[in-house]
């Protein structure tokens, strides 16, 4: 039997992929675990491997080519298996395309190669698989109402009309108006011929759909306290210190905050939750999502159960998911299944700012520099002093304000005191 | 309007038929001399003699044969099967000759035969007297099935399948022979291929045919009392032709659909109404469609586990909870 190879989804919101780079070529032999080719996902650069045996007898997409989850990329035949007719040349070649018949390309001109329409099953543009009736999502798409938080009443949890139109009226009494926005879509044109239009990448792509979702579907409050950093900043100073003596290597303050976001979930776990529609998850572990700038975008790679490690496997960590995020070698485990993030934009320089949620978690926490200011001390004097301003940008349908400034009142208590954390 | 039983309805029709045109022939087993095995002939050998009620030995692949002969040759047979479980030692007679010669002769040969009977389960009569074939005739192009619930429906539609062209299933069911229902003294005819709707509802319809419609009836009822469900049930009436129309517009209402049958659930009418539901109607389905169907196994000979077998508006009724 011919084995047709698909596009892989390598991410839990990969959609499409697109092929980077064929490893193996036409006629190459495979063996299981051979890479075949390369990916690129909406999160990461990955490694297509063979999960069967056999000769590599077409390819159907060429590289930079761009295609739907599931699409057929290869077909691998065999020992000794003819091509049968039904699998030769149906699909779309690209990689090796036969001479047209001259007959033929008289009477009928040549149509670019019809690309299979994108098979839509149940996956809305987040990725997310939501359980609805057709006429819910009929109804859904009429009303505009978004599927993805609505709860379902339908057995085993699946939403019906019932709730969309219940969704629906619940929008239209809770905005006032605007709801109606025939207005064309905010789309930037270009103005001038010097103008460079970039396409969009797999990740931006992403992004842009994931922080419009998070934007316009959860209900975001900022909370923003001024933290003295002094105590953190001496005891960074020593610890590198003795670390340096023996030749270790340096804790950034980043460390010690990821530590201190950590250890302040365990204290108040409420803020280390989920909304999922018709509950709230409160997570028993803290996967630790720390946002970090690569080329065309930013990753969060996770930091798996955060509360358990220490300053120096956390920093160890983060260093290499960080490089492995730059280098797009992340893989899925590594950035999926975080359940709270933290934003460091100190080293622009920034002061403070509020960060989008990263859904679907509830909170993020924001950081910006340490900065040198006047501070009045408990003496009533104005002295010099560091300071940090820590944004916690959190989702009121999970936290509310109280347990929102509880964490941040915990992690301000820990960043004040730091050897809290190591206690 | 007088109350008559089905037995009663099928009988009218027959002999109103009989007077109506003289190319109408009862033929079968013990349908003359001895008024019908169950008595739907009763009175008719007596008024009408022996040329217009013909019994005959016990071989349906003969005498069916023999009837679907005489229909090419111009007559309107209408042929007794004591069970339509006796019909499979005709199948060839019914699928190859009735069902495909006015295909074959290019359109000069007609079979404007009825098969009539009861095919049913639940009176105790074992596995090879119980069957419920509605579903393997309708799966042959060429014949037609019918499976009246009422006496009413009875009388109207027997009517209209000896009028027809075509060979038509007419399967009845033992059960219902003695109830009773309203039917008019004055002749009337029901088309084939108009689903009727038995009970008008909103918020999920029953379709079925047969003695299952009354089933459905009686969980609509229930539903109705004890669970604030409004349910409206469609009689299909003839599964062949099957009126999608009457269906689809019912499941555009009320946007969940519970297929209820006697047969066996494996390539049943249910499967093929659920199909045609999801092909035509997708978009309108507020929750998957159910069925319920007679458990999957031979007509079981023990009353109470036959019972058991045969859809009642109990499991109607939960089928009915677990999509809502």
């Amino acid at each position: 039997m011919p084995i047709p190879i698909e596009m892989p989804k390598l991410s839990d919101t990969m959609t499409e992929g697109t092929l980077l780079r064929w490893v193996k070529k036409v006629g190459d032999s495979v063996e299981v675990g051979d890479v075949l080719a390369e990916v690129e996902t909406d999160k990461a650069t990955m490694e297509m491997e063979a999960f069967d045996e056999g000769t590599l007898s077409e390819v159907y997409v060429g590289e930079g080519q761009t295609v739907q989850v599931g699409e057929k990329l290869a077909l691998l035949l065999g020992a000794g298996e003819p091509k049968t007719a039904s699998t030769a040349g149906k699909q779309t070649e690209t990689a090796k395309q036969p001479a047209p018949d001259k007959k033929q390309a008289q009477t009928k001109p040549a149509e670019p190669p019809a690309a299979p329409a994108p098979l839509k099953i149940t996956a809305t543009d987040s990725g997310v698989r939501v359980k609805a009736s057709p006429l819910a999502r009929k109804v859904a798409a009429d009303l505009g109402v978004q599927l993805e938080d609505l709860p379902g009443s339908g057995p085993g949890g699946r939403i019906i009309r019932d709730d969309v139109l219940a969704a629906h009226e619940k929008q239209s009494s809770d905005t006032p108006q605007p709801a109606k926005t025939t207005a064309p879509a905010m789309v930037g044109q270009p103005a001038s011929q010097s103008d460079v239009q970039v396409p969009l990448t797999g990740m931006r792509r992403t992004i842009a759909a994931r922080l419009l979702e998070a934007k316009t579907t959860i209900p975001h409050f900022y909370l923003q306290a001024d933290v003295d950093a002094e105590p953190l900043v001496q005891l960074r100073q020593q610890l590198n210190a003795a670390n340096e003596s023996v030749g270790l290597p340096k804790y950034t303050v980043n460390d010690f905050l990821l530590k201190a976001t950590a250890v302040a979930a365990t204290h108040v776990p409420k803020a280390n939750a989920s909304f999922a529609g018709d509950a709230i998850i409160q997570y028993a572990a803290v996967h630790l999502a720390c946002a970090v700038a690569v080329d065309d975008g930013l990753v969060t790679p996770v930091i798996r159960d955060a509360h358990s490690k220490t300053l120096s496997q956390i920093s160890s960590e983060v260093k290499d998911l960080a490089s492995k995020a730059r280098s797009k070698k992340l893989k899925p485990e590594q950035y999926q299944g975080g359940t709270l993030t933290l934003s460091n934009l100190g080293s622009y320089g920034v002061d403070q700012f509020f960060a989008i949620i990263n859904p679907p978690q509830s909170l993020i926490v924001s950081v910006g520099a340490i900065l040198r200011k006047p501070v009045i001390n408990a003496a009533g004097a104005i002295v010099p002093g560091q300071r940090i301003v820590l944004g916690l940008s959190c989702d009121h349908r999970v936290v509310d304000g109280a347990i929102g400034a509880q964490f941040l009142a915990e992690l301000k208590r820990l960043i004040e005191t730091p050897a809290l954390m190591l206690v | 309007m007088p109350l008559i039983t089905y037995r009663e309805a099928l009988r009218t029709a027959l002999d109103e038929e009989i007077l109506r045109d003289d190319n109408v022939v009862v033929i079968g087993e013990e349908v003359a001399q001895y008024n019908g095995a169950y008595k739907v002939t009763e009175g008719l050998w007596a008024t009408h003699g022996d040329t217009r009620l013909v019994d005959t030995p016990i071989s349906e692949a003969g005498f069916v044969g023999m009837g679907i002969g005489a229909a090419m040759l111009g007559l309107r047979p209408v042929i007794e099967l004591m069970f339509w479980s006796f019909a499979y030692v005709a199948f060839d007679q019914i699928v190859n000759n009735a069902g495909c010669v006015r295909y074959m002769s290019g359109g000069l040969l007609h079979v404007p035969i009825v098969i009539r009977g009861p095919a049913n389960g639940g009176t105790n009569v074992g596995a090879t007297h119980s069957h419920t074939p509605e579903n393997l005739l309708a799966n042959m192009p060429g014949l037609k099935v019918v499976a009246p619930a009422t006496a009413y429906d009875a009388k109207g539609l027997l009517k209209t399948s000896i009028r027809d062209n075509d060979p038509v299933m007419f399967m009845e069911n033992t059960l219902l022979y003695g109830e009773k229902w309203e039917v008019p003294d004055n002749e009337y005819l029901i088309p084939l291929g108009q689903a009727d709707i038995k009970r008008s509802g909103s918020h999920i319809s029953l379709i079925a045919h047969g003695r299952a419609v009354l089933t459905c009836l009686k969980a609509a009822e229930h539903l109705a009392a004890e669970h604030d469900i409004d349910a409206e049930v469609v009689d299909l009436r003839s599964i062949r032709p099957l009126d999608e129309e009457t269906v689809l517009n019912s499941v555009r209402k009320t946007h969940r659909a519970v297929v209820v049958e006697e047969g066996k659930p494996f390539s049943g009418i249910g499967a093929q109404i659920t199909a045609l539901i999801q092909e035509k109607a997708f978009d309108d389905l507020d929750a998957p469609i159910a069925r319920v169907s007679s458990v999957d196994a031979p007509a079981i000979y023990s009353p109470p586990l036959e019972k058991r077998q045969l859809p009642d508006a109990q499991r109607v009724i939960e089928k009915v909870l677990k999509i809502s």
